[in-house]
């Protein structure tokens, strides 16, 4: 094992050396995409580049996202319950932290979906800010209520790939083209997608924290 | 050289670093580590090679994919980390069975 180990350093340098020359020999200023996308930002409905990108130019892309997010959740739900679960109280400073912080963060989780149509921000950003609202508060010992996890949960998790659905659909049908907006509207379109992914990303990243399924409890 | 190629550098050194890591190390957990570390290098030479413009603001293409490669990365450790529990589960340890090395 010891001697395994001295062998690999070499190798690894020499990896290093060689990624290092492939980095090293890209060209200093190349042709990006830069220019194509501060040249279409006016039709794009937001004026932060990112955001344009992520939900306007390369939409597809993040629809398919959204689709991997929920791909992950199912399969971790459908691994079944793991034994160990500690069903622990929480101490009283974890307590009072998550009542005094949770609706801090749904609000920054808001003005960050908000402002990033012009500032850097938007749905993942806002969608990791609430999941890991949903992550303290299930160390401080919240659950969601049991009639809530079968249908309300799953509407949330799937909002957000479900408006992506939709959008791609309608836009399809009125402008004949996935997920082209009209440039009018593009805006506003926008944000409704970005409020579903939110909520979605959010949901599901409390959900894959949980790691098991959320029991309902039936025939009871 | 610019500073963009400097990130890039330091991004291809956690990715040597997290490989080295995946392969040395048997318990999952460490392993599970190691691929985010070697993620983390890759999302460092996207973001430092997007900077290579020669106006102020960076390339957003790069950015924005790395903002779904995150998220994708999270949910994919999540699944490998249940993944890990259920074989903990199952063997009592966290590693993989290595005839080859008893």
């Amino acid at each position: 094992m010891g001697r395994n180990r001295w062998l690999l350093l070499p190798l690894f340098v020499s990896l290093f050396v060689g990624l290092s020359y492939a980095v090293l020999s890209l060209p200093e200023h190349p042709e990006s995409l830069q220019k194509m996308v501060v040249d279409k930002i006016e039709v794009s409905g937001v004026s932060n580049p990112v955001t344009a990108v992520l939900l306007n130019f390369r939409g597809y892309d993040t629809l398919l996202e959204m689709v991997v997010l929920l791909l992950a959740l199912l399969g971790v739900w459908s691994l079944g319950s793991s034994a160990v679960r500690r069903e622990a109280t929480p101490d009283p400073v974890l307590d009072t932290l998550a009542r005094l912080l949770v609706p801090v963060l749904i609000l920054v989780a808001a003005y960050l979906l908000w402002v990033g149509a012009h500032a850097p921000g938007g749905a993942f950003q806002a969608g990791s800010v609430l999941g890991a609202t949903g992550v303290l508060l299930l160390l401080a010992g919240w659950r969601l209520r049991a009639d809530l996890t079968a249908l309300p949960l799953r509407l949330v998790l799937v909002a957000g790939p479900g408006a992506f659905v939709a959008m791609a659909v309608v836009t399809l049908l009125i402008q004949g083209q996935l997920l082209e907006y009209p440039p009018a509207q593009a805006g506003i379109l926008i944000l409704i997608l970005e409020t579903g992914a939110t909520l979605s990303i959010g949901a599901t990243l409390t959900a894959l924290f949980l790691g098991t399924r959320p029991q309902h409890k039936e025939n009871e | 050289m610019s500073t963009a190629f400097l990130y890039a550098l330091v991004g291809v050194g956690l990715f040597c670093i997290g490989l080295y890591a995946l392969i040395v190390h048997a318990h999952l957990l460490r392993k599970i580590l190691a691929i985010n570390v070697m993620g983390s290098g890759v999302f460092l030479v996207l973001v430092a090679l997007a900077n290579r413009t020669e106006n102020l603001s960076p390339d957003p293409v790069p950015h924005a994919m790395v903002i779904t490669g995150i998220v994708v990365a999270i949910s994919a450790t999540a699944l490998a980390l249940t993944l890990m529990l259920k074989v903990a589960m199952e063997t009592g340890r966290a590693e993989l069975p290595d005839e080859g090395r008893e």
